[in-house]
């Protein structure tokens, strides 16, 4: 080092350094008991960093279990860096998704970009390019405060960080509602293939090989991010942006680069990306996954600047940073290939066997920590549970009380131009969703659909496609978590199923409040519940995931104000031939229109009542996870059969909604894309007329194929049921695609009488105006 | 056997990756394994070009790009055997950030700006072909419009008058936005571009410069696969030479 080294006195380990850290008294004590002794200043904060709530899943642990992980095609679960799932031929799906709230609310550009370098290290750590990313981004009220800066600045952050990767952003979701006026979420999902026989851990492996550290080097940038995360907003927030990271792009594209080149070879043991508690993390689970030790000597890391401490290296969370195990002997053609992409890179330590993690500064030990303890066996609670005492009474939906609007067709363009039904093509028109040139289904479809380059691509022949989708209604979540949750997984498979494949396994990103809110807790198990019941019904586990509790807003005016309960869902599944790929909007005149699944007298918790009537309450819609699965299995076996020409997934805003998204829905702003279609729709009577229009009921999918085809449709969905009343799919032509551009419009009748005719294009207009308009007003 | 040693193709190509080119993959897909031609990528470090007829320079971020796109890949140690491939007569096709870098290398003149509206724009734009006798277009009509996606920040095309006058007047101006039946209008001008130019072509013929992603979209799978035509003509142009 350098001769102008500053010499630190470390703070004193007193019990408000402790309270700062995060650490409860027993949390302490336990630290004490694993070392044996009183921790050091360094050794303080690195079991604050890996026993915060976001590195070590204490409070959520004990419900993850629950979850479905294993099944034939899942090769690796939860506890890696990223799932990996078996799609055939040799291949795997490696994926992941992650929350990246606090920094984006505190800093929104780089809060955003960071977490889409942190999801895509994730997955390119294992072994895989990265080949698709999707986004669920949930915003507070469009007038909130910040709310518009916050907007623009993740929805930027995004765009630039995955555009210059050159990894497609190819759909996602956007909710706006006021719980997340101080606290919005970001939740970044990625998604690279690889060979099976090529996967990589993060594994310290074998006593006496080097490790490497490589990538950008280490700064003060994000110190305790970990930390941060683990803690409730206080209003002032802006006052944390220092311990939000700075990305850069170009550096992690050659990092991504570097690192396949490496795991091309046979040098490599082990590799882990340095995410959230940085080169703390990384140290400690590649020697405690493996059980073994590592020593480090700190003063071999490169840095952005002189004088940092022990405590300040080991807690940095620079960007763009690997750590990697390679096989002894081998260290200086790993760092050949390394400084070809010009990167910095060098053996800071080696594996050891003793089970500890030994850092060393200038041959002095300034911590000693077991490995195995601190990363495997962090503590583990089962924080006290309760049902909110308000949330039966909210449940409970009069529906008499519901008085019926008077002009169908207004509340048509109302719901189509309000913020959390219009188009997202402002959006996803500044991500990059045609690099790779694997995009068969672009945004703005019910799942997005990629190939993947298999043998004799080029030629035209059938090409292997995964189709992934996110999903999760917040306030579904909120008003019976349980069921909430379970429909999160069944929309997003069913969207999944829309487009043609077979859903197979899913990732979760779950966003919550405060663990020791006794009603959180409860939410967040009952959530977890919901979740697994539904991934087993339906037969797809859930290999990875991320936690993100402490999303809530405490103010002295307000109290505190948690996030609705929002685990988010991606479903990931896989077709035969891409080229059958299904889309979601009408593509020819005089096809049938038909609807599977039923439709029920449900309003409770949908979009319509919070828009036309302001009221966030009653049930959300029944869910049969039976008839769930027939409904996908026959759009499946009918998209593989050729015969659906659009699939469109019934969801938020009900069934008119959907039809209007079904004859517009392949037009952008500018008119490029499929013409604009109009409908002539008849539907069964019998319940309330918003019911029927703008009700949520759930397995619902509308269909359009040519009319020749309705036999082979009826003969599939027999065979679906398979002689079980359970599995029997309602199946029921309601109408006709009819008209098209400027002529065309959507009649909607039930019983033959009209209950509202719109103009397609003028829905079109209004649909595609609203982003635009709020972000330029 | 790399591709420059390849006797059997008529259209040797090599794309160029510099450390930030994120397209690189799909242009040597679209000349190896739809036009069935002998490809090859070539690493920026490297210093010859030598043995291949057609020199790609990719989309991306060839160096990051955060000073301006392009600026600093012309000092790649590559750049010097592009130029003598163009002096040489040899074809160069630069794509978006390939385009950029021509531009900032003196390859071809003008300049790209950022968009209009400031943002990154991702879609599916029509460009109409305005000379059809060109290396990159002789596969396509005149007038003929084709649907290729864009996705560029800085993809404003912008020179003085007597430069776009004459571009104009020589033919060198290859693609222009416009509308699905061809017509110019400011609203289909997605970036602004000057003149709602897309693509041009150097004074000789053989160095030409494009903001549309033809490589994207060359196979019906992931589109219409019009942006084969542009690759076809290259390889039609070798193949008429060769007779």
């Amino acid at each position: 080092m350098s001769a102008g080294r500053i010499e630190r006195t470390e703070p004193a380990i007193t019990p408000e350094l402790i309270r700062r850290h995060g650490l409860s008294d027993e949390e302490y004590e336990r630290c004490r008991s694993v070392l044996g002794r009183a921790p050091n200043y360094t050794e303080l904060g690195i079991f604050s960093a890996m026993w915060s709530e976001h590195c070590s899943y204490k409070s959520s642990r004990v419900h993850l279990r629950k979850l479905p992980t294993s099944g034939p095609r899942v090769v690796q679960g939860p506890g890696e860096n990223a799932g990996v799932v078996d799609i055939g031929d040799g291949d795997v799906a490696v994926f992941k998704m992650e929350s990246h709230n606090h920094p984006s609310f505190i800093e929104p550009v780089q809060g955003a970009a960071t977490g889409v370098g942190g999801i895509l290290r994730d997955v390119f750590t294992m072994g895989a390019r990265p080949i698709a990313s999707l986004n669920a981004l949930r915003f507070g009220a469009p007038d909130a405060p910040r709310m518009k800066y916050l907007i623009a600045g993740v929805v930027h952050g995004i765009s630039s960080y995955g555009n210059s990767m050159g990894v497609p952003t190819v759909g996602g979701e956007v909710t706006f509602n006021p719980c997340y006026n101080g606290n919005i979420l970001v939740n970044a999902f990625t998604l690279g293939v690889a060979k099976r026989d090529r996967i990589f851990l993060g594994k310290a492996e074998g006593p006496g090989n080097p490790v490497i550290y490589f990538g950008s080097k280490t700064g003060r940038d994000g110190i305790h991010g970990a930390t941060m995360a683990s803690d409730v907003f206080e209003v002032g927030v802006e006052a944390s942006r220092p311990t939000v990271q700075v990305g850069d792009p170009f550096t992690e594209k050659l990092l991504l680069e570097a690192s396949l080149e490496l795991m091309g070879t046979d040098l490599l043991v082990g590799i882990q990306d340095m995410g959230a508690a940085g080169l703390t993390c990384s140290t400690l689970e590649m020697a405690g996954r493996a059980g073994t030790g590592v020593v480090v000597d700190l003063a071999k890391v490169p840095r952005r600047e002189a004088g940092m401490s022990p405590y300040e290296v080991m807690l940095s969370e620079s960007q763009e940073r690997m750590l990697m195990v390679v096989r002894r002997g081998q260290e200086e053609r790993a760092l050949a290939i390394i400084r070809k992409y010009d990167l910095d890179g060098e053996v800071i330590g080696e594996v050891t066997a003793d089970g500890c993690a030994r850092i060393m500064e200038e041959g002095r030990v300034v911590a000693n920590v077991p490995a195995e303890p601190l990363s495997e066996a962090s503590p583990v609670y089962s924080r006290p549970m309760k049902e909110p005492a308000w949330l039966m009474r909210r449940r409970a939906l009069d529906l008499a009380s519901v008085p019926m609007p008077s002009d169908l067709g207004a509340v048509l363009q109302r719901m189509i131009g309000s913020p959390n039904l219009c188009s997202r093509e402002w959006v996803w028109r500044q991500y990059d969703h045609s690099v790779q040139a694997r995009t068969v289904v672009r945004p703005g479809s019910d799942a997005a659909v990629m190939r993947l380059f298999g043998p004799g691509s080029g030629s035209g022949s059938a090409e292997k496609g995964l189709a992934m989708s996110s999903d999760c209604n917040p306030r579904f979540c909120l008003l019976d978590p349980k069921l909430g949750a379970a429909h999160a997984v069944a929309e997003s498979a069913r969207n999944v199923a829309c487009s043609g494949a077979v859903p197979l396994a899913a990732t979760d990103c779950l966003n919550f409040g405060s663990p020791e809110n006794p009603e959180i807790m409860w939410q967040f198990a009952q959530a977890v519940e919901g979740m697994s019941e539904a991934c087993r019904s339906l037969g797809t586990p859930i290999v990875s995931g991320n936690v993100s509790f402490y999303n809530e807003t405490t103010s002295a005016s307000e109290g505190t104000t948690p996030v609705h309960p929002t685990p988010t869902v991606v479903m990931v599944g896989l077709m035969a031939d891409a080229r059958r790929s299904v889309t979601s909007w009408f593509v020819d005149e005089g096809d049938l229109v038909v609807l599977l699944g039923r439709t029920l007298e449900e309003i409770g918790a949908s979009e319509y009542l919070a828009l036309l009537h302001g009221r966030e309450e009653g049930a959300p819609p029944a869910l049969d996870l039976t008839l769930e699965a027939a409904v996908q299995d026959l759009c499946v076996r009918a998209a593989q059969r050729g015969i659906v020409r659009s699939a469109h997934d019934c969801s938020e805003g009900g069934l008119a909604v959907t039809l209007a998204e079904s004859c517009m829905g392949g037009t952008d702003a500018l008119g490029t894309g499929a013409p604009l279609r109009g409908a002539r729709i008849d539907l069964p009577g019998g319940i309330r007329e918003d019911a029927l229009l703008f009700g949520e009921s759930a397995s619902r999918v509308v269909l359009s194929i040519a009319e020749k085809d309705l036999p082979a449709l009826e003969t599939l969905a027999r065979e679906v049921a398979g002689g079980n009343p359970a599995r029997a799919v309602p199946l029921r032509v309601i109408g006709r695609v009819e008209g098209a551009g400027d002529a065309a419009s959507l009649d909607i009748r039930s019983e033959g009488s009209r209950l509202l005719t719109s103009r397609v294009a003028e829905l079109h207009r209004i649909c595609h105006a609203t982003l635009p308009r709020m972000m330029t007003s | 056997m790399s591709a420059r040693e390849h006797a059997g193709g008529a259209m040797r190509a090599a794309v160029v990756v510099f450390p930030g080119s994120n397209s690189d993959h799909e242009a040597w897909h679209v000349v190896h394994n739809v036009l069935g031609q002998p490809a090859e990528l070539v690493w920026h470090k490297e210093t010859t070009l030598d043995g291949f007829d057609v020199v790609i320079l990719p989309g991306g971020f060839a160096h990051g790009d955060y000073l301006r796109a392009g600026a600093i890949a012309r000092f790649s140690p590559i750049m010097a055997a592009v130029e003598r491939h163009a002096a040489r007569g040899g074809v160069v096709l630069g794509i978006c950030n390939g385009f950029q870098v021509l531009t900032e290398a003196g390859l071809l003149p003008g300049v790209l700006m950022r968009n209009k509206d400031i943002s990154f724009i991702s879609r599916d734009a029509w460009v109409r072909v305005e000379n059809e006798t060109t290396r990159l277009t002789m596969a396509c009509r005149k007038g003929e419009v084709l649907r290729i996606p864009i996705a560029h920040g800085e993809g404003r095309y912008v020179a003085d008058s007597p430069l776009l006058d004459r571009l104009e007047k020589e033919g060198r101006i290859l693609l222009r936005y416009c509308g699905p039946r061809g017509e110019i209008d400011d609203r289909f001008n997605v970036n602004g571009s000057e003149r709602a130019i897309a693509g041009i072509m150097n004074e000789r013929g053989n160095v030409f410069g494009l903001m549309p992603h033809p490589e994207r979209d060359a196979e019906p799978i992931v589109g219409l696969g019009q942006g084969r035509q542009l690759f076809a003509s290259l390889l039609e142009s070798f193949r008429r030479a060769a007779a």
